[in-house]
């Protein structure tokens, strides 16, 4: 019994590699397509608004245009047919302070934006991940 | 004896209940994602329930203070322990816990008693961001307060320090796009049944390192099922110990409140051997 539960640990532990996905549009299907994306964009948004923590970051920016950008960037990271034209992440969040608590708060307006569209937990997890590894290139600039 | 430790049990459970209720309605720390400073350890130490993971207790980020209060319950065939507990924790960095212990002999209708008290430093890394595994050194210093039955069985001491160094990682999606956590400790202990049953031995008296290990699959970013493993020395010649064992279930409805219950494996302890049951943890965050 014990000699199993070791087993398993260990190879849970090291099989982290079997979730190599193909380059292909599956996660931008399973947003929701572009105007999945945006609708998620948008509730994100206003969750970020509504939230006491991080909305000072958006008070003084064009939202419209962030919108815009944010949904082309996700979009275009899911596999979609969009071409993201904004600033790179590290140019466009220079001197803006953000801290490692502010990047976690826009991760749960995201979380919360994505179950209030009902996406999957495998979509929410997948896109998280992609957004997980701009970290430094957000973070304490 | 029985009917005064029930009213201390209680008036902890209320405490625990008010201090809950308190995090729930003041401003709470919350820089940190859901479930990443777990639940708290049988030792007072985040982590799962048998063992000390790399986190930090709590959600502070930045410069956020905070800390958790908890109670834990096991019980298996032979044997109870009650845990009360509480940690402080300072940025993403540093955690103090003070963990209370009551062991309860049921067949021998007495109880042991042990203060454990954890300072952990996150060295490096973050648990969710990055390629590096978040990495933590802790130091447990734990003292019996009733010495006679691990005296008699052979113990050297009555109080003593362990060391330990974890590893924790979480990838967010991981097989099956879900989210997984490898939590990998190890200690430097020479304690008889967690401490309870004083520390070095007739066959051994001197520290030996211990691996420890977790791993966990988030079904939702709410809710955690996993295993946890734990290397215990046998220093004590009067009977075996072996090495612990769990699958737990853990809930995070909100960062005020964790649950986790578990099927605990704990072998043999003082010679009764099977030591099967149940784990039952209660935290709140603040």
């Amino acid at each position: 019994m014990k000699k199993i539960y070791l087993m398993v640990m260990v190879i849970s532990a090291f099989v982290f590699s079997a979730s190599a996905h193909s380059k292909s549009d599956e996660l931008y299907q399973q947003l929701g397509g572009t105007q999945g994306i945006e609708q998620v964009v948008e509730d994100l948004l206003f969750n970020v608004a509504d939230d006491r923590r991080i909305r000072h970051h958006f008070v003084d920016i064009d939202i419209v245009r962030l919108h815009e950008k944010l949904s082309e960037q996700i979009c275009e990271l899911a596999g979609g047919p969009c071409v993201y034209t904004g600033d790179d992440m590290v140019t466009s969040h220079t001197g803006m302070g953000v801290t490692r608590a502010d990047f976690n708060a826009l991760v749960e307006a995201l979380q919360l934006a994505m179950d209030d569209n009902h996406i999957s937990i495998s979509a929410q997890n997948r896109l998280l991940a992609m957004l997980a590894q701009m970290h430094h290139e957000i973070v304490n600039l | 004896m029985r009917n005064s430790k029930r009213i201390g049990f209680k008036s902890f459970s209320t405490l625990l209940l008010g201090v809950s209720a308190l995090c729930m309605s003041a401003h709470a720390a919350d820089g940190r994602l859901l479930a990443t400073g777990g639940a708290t350890n049988i030792e007072g130490a985040a982590g799962g329930g048998l063992v000390p993971w790399a986190v930090i207790s709590g959600y502070t980020e930045d410069d956020e203070i905070g800390g958790t209060v908890s109670l834990s319950r096991a019980q298996v065939d032979d044997y109870r322990l009650d845990v009360t507990a509480a940690s402080f924790s300072y940025r993403n960095r540093f955690e103090f816990s003070i963990a209370e212990q009551m062991f309860n002999l049921e067949n021998l209708g007495t109880e042991l008693r042990q203060q454990i008290f954890g300072i952990k430093y996150r060295v490096a890394g973050d648990l969710v961001y990055g390629a590096m595994p978040q990495v933590s050194a802790g130091v447990l210093y734990k003292k019996n307060s009733r010495y006679d039955l691990p005296e008699l069985v052979g113990s050297q001491r009555d109080s003593d320090w362990e060391g330990y160094v974890a590893a924790s990682k979480v990838w967010l999606a991981g097989p099956f796009d879900r989210t997984w956590l490898a939590n990998v400790t190890v200690r430097a202990t020479r304690a008889n049944q967690f401490g309870l049953l004083g520390f070095g031995g007739d066959i051994n008296d001197s520290h030996e390192l211990q691996l420890e290990a977790a791993t966990g699959l988030f079904l939702h970013r709410s809710v955690a099922v996993g295993l946890e493993y734990r290397q215990k020395p046998n220093n004590l010649g009067f009977a075996d110990e072996e090495n612990a064992m769990s699958a737990f279930v853990a809930w995070f409805p909100s960062k005020n409140v964790a649950l986790v219950g578990a099927y605990l494996d704990l072998g043999s302890i003082a010679g009764a051997n099977n030591q099967t049951g149940y784990y039952l943890s209660l935290q709140a965050s603040f």
